[in-house]
């Protein structure tokens, strides 16, 4: 086991050097004059000057890489224009926010598509089975930014159930904390939803074609104690395996949900950092992402292989 | 001269007739999922092509004394908040919508070929090709691709570029993983050993055999295109106003809500028919060509 944490350690570390190293092009890619898109057509000589002195473009190309590279060393992403901050402060700030909502969007997401996908492979080829893949269906179709502003307009706006948007701390009021991010909690939820929906459909499928689930029945035991003991376990597992992606999906989502509920989290950090042309904060938060995203499926990996011994040995062939 | 390599193998035999051979054509054309999903994506097509006949209205032309009319016989989607006809933004956004999506799938198409071809064929280009796409595909794919277009400047060309950036690895990956099997099938081996080049033996064995899990791929390359266009559209990095796109109507409707839904509301629903149609066709050729595969995409 220790050896396969190592090897998968190891694997990592070449993947997370390319990551920083698109990181960092990615300014390379600003056609022109990057300080003249961040200043604006107003700015004068001077301040351009400032711009560029203060993001060291005024120096050669190897200097930038370097100075790029011991700033991360230090666990310094650089700092933010438009707030003014190191990057990795603004960051960190908002991780709560946007944490406690990606908790909220995945345990609805889990609730809903695990049942969806359960419900419609233990009723297979049935109208109930056919309504659930057209929830998943939907749910993968619709433009999440789309639903949110939609809910608004209906429980907002019409019913005036819930807040247009906004954040309130769970710890000052939980009451508030759900009225401020059922809405975006729901709008992001649904595509996962219907990822989720359909991988365990097809998963339960096929589990419960297996010889165990033959054998479970054949001994007597009550389907109920079938599914949610033999067959249940087993669907769980590749859909372990798909917590990264689903998280990688949050994320995407979050810069454009955040946005529209102005949710104050990374997702809108990261939306306002792309609409003023922030490069600093959009390169270091695009880091960050990508680290926690390698680091969170490192993870998942570690506890696949502590749980299917397989996937170890084949990883050693 | 003709040598027993040029008569191809029983199976790109097969695929090569896909279109002409009935078999294939006519259990898509037995699939629920796959026949809906091509009238909702054909009736979304056409509605593009034919964008000038259905409305006579021009997308462009505003009129202030028209503005926030709701549906009616003149306006049949209503207006917006320039007057301007609903119904001809729309058609006309469609364009631009499937035209960036059709480019990201042209352009996955032939790099996620070649990048796929080379780290599967040639295995010295293996391990880097596949560090470089887990690298890309650490990012989230939407996140990646509004940096790429937010660092690019906004244009509907540079939203195809970064849309493409972001998916090419996952299409490179799925040709990579077919390529690896088929590379070990005896007819390869054979042609080998006959002497054929590696050009020749990629593209006349190898690779024509490779072609389903690529179409089932593009076709859900072109559903999230669309859909990520109209992510990237709505925050400014699309096509600039006044060019209408389903994104950036979404956008300007956003403010009028309150008094006039509608600007916001049809805009995505014709995105989601787009998507929903797409999302049938994979589904269905998925089925049909090649039933193995899960659905397992971000």
């Amino acid at each position: 086991m220790g050896r396969y944490i190592l090897s998968r350690l190891l694997q990592s570390i070449p993947v997370l050097i390319l990551v920083s190293v698109i990181s960092f092009g990615l300014m390379k890619l600003v056609p022109g004059d990057p300080a003249i898109l961040i200043g604006g057509p107003t700015a004068t000589p001077a301040e351009l000057d400032n711009i560029r002195q203060n993001l060291g473009l005024d120096q050669p190309f190897h200097v930038q890489m370097w100075r790029y590279y011991a700033g991360l060393v230090r666990g310094d992403l650089g700092t933010s224009l438009l707030l003014g901050k190191p990057v990795l402060e603004a960051t960190l700030e908002r991780v709560p926010v946007s944490l406690s909502i990606a908790v909220y969007s995945m345990v609805l997401t889990l609730l809903i598509g695990l049942t969806c996908g359960i419900i419609a492979a233990l009723n297979r080829g049935t109208w109930i089975d056919q309504a659930s893949m057209v929830f998943a269906l939907i749910g993968v179709s619709l433009p999440n930014f789309w639903l949110g502003l939609m809910l608004i307009v209906l429980l907002s706006v019409h019913l005036g159930w819930l807040p247009t948007g906004g954040y309130v701390p769970w710890q000052t009021d939980v009451v508030g904390w759900f009225k401020t991010t059922t809405m975006p909690a729901v709008s992001l939820a649904l595509l996962q939803v219907g990822l989720l929906a359909r991988i365990t459909r097809s998963t339960m499928l096929e589990v419960l074609r297996q010889d165990y689930i033959r054998t479970a029945r054949a001994k007597g035991l009550p389907e109920f104690i079938v599914i949610a003991k033999h067959a249940f376990r087993n669907v769980m597992i590749p859909v372990v395996t798909v917590i990264g992606v689903i998280f990688s999906v949050l994320i995407s989502g979050s810069v454009v949900v955040e946005s529209v509920f102005s949710v104050p989290g990374i997702g809108s950090l990261l939306g306002s950092a792309v609409l003023r042309r922030d490069y600093p904060m959009i390169q270091g938060g695009l880091l960050l992402v990508a680290a926690s995203l390698l680091m969170l499926n490192l993870i998942v990996d570690v506890l696949y292989a502590y749980f299917d011994p397989r996937v170890r040995y084949d990883n050693r062939r | 001269m003709t040598t027993a390599v040029d008569a191809p193998p029983i199976e790109t035999r097969r695929w090569r007739g896909f279109f002409r051979r009935r078999p294939v054509l006519m259990r898509l054309l037995r699939h629920k999922a796959f026949l809906i999903g091509f009238i909702l994506f054909g009736l979304v097509v056409l509605a593009a092509v034919f964008a000038d006949l259905i409305t006579t209205a021009d997308p462009a032309r505003i009129s202030i004394r028209n503005r926030f009319k709701p549906p009616s016989l003149e306006h049949p989607l209503g207006t917006d908040n320039l007057g301007r006809s609903q119904l001809a933004r729309i058609v006309h956004g469609a364009r631009l919508s499937l035209a960036i999506g059709f480019a990201v799938v042209v352009l996955n198409a032939v790099f996620g070929v070649l990048l796929g071809a080379a780290a599967g064929y040639f295995r010295r280009f293996d391990n880097i090709l596949m560090r470089a796409t887990d690298a890309l595909m650490a990012f989230p794919a939407v996140l990646l691709a509004i940096a790429i277009a937010a660092a690019l400047g906004a244009s509907s060309l540079t939203a195809a570029i970064a849309l493409s950036v972001v998916y090419i690895p996952r299409t490179a990956r799925i040709v990579r993983a077919s390529v690896l099997v088929v590379r070990e099938l005896e007819f390869v081996q054979a042609a080998k050993a006959m002497g054929a080049s590696h050009v020749r033996i990629l593209s006349k064995h190898i690779l024509p055999n490779c072609m389903a899990p690529l179409i089932v791929q593009l076709t859900f390359i072109f559903a999230y295109a669309v859909l990520s266009e109209a992510v990237l559209s709505f925050l400014g990095l699309g096509a600039a106003p006044p060019t209408p796109t389903w994104g950036n109507i979404i956008a300007e409707g956003r403010q009028y809500m309150r008094e006039a839904a509608w600007i916001t509301l049809v805009p995505g629903l014709a995105l989601a028919l787009t998507v929903v149609g797409l999302n049938l066709l994979g589904d269905g050729l998925r089925d049909v060509l090649d039933p193995r595969l899960k659905v397992m995409q971000d």
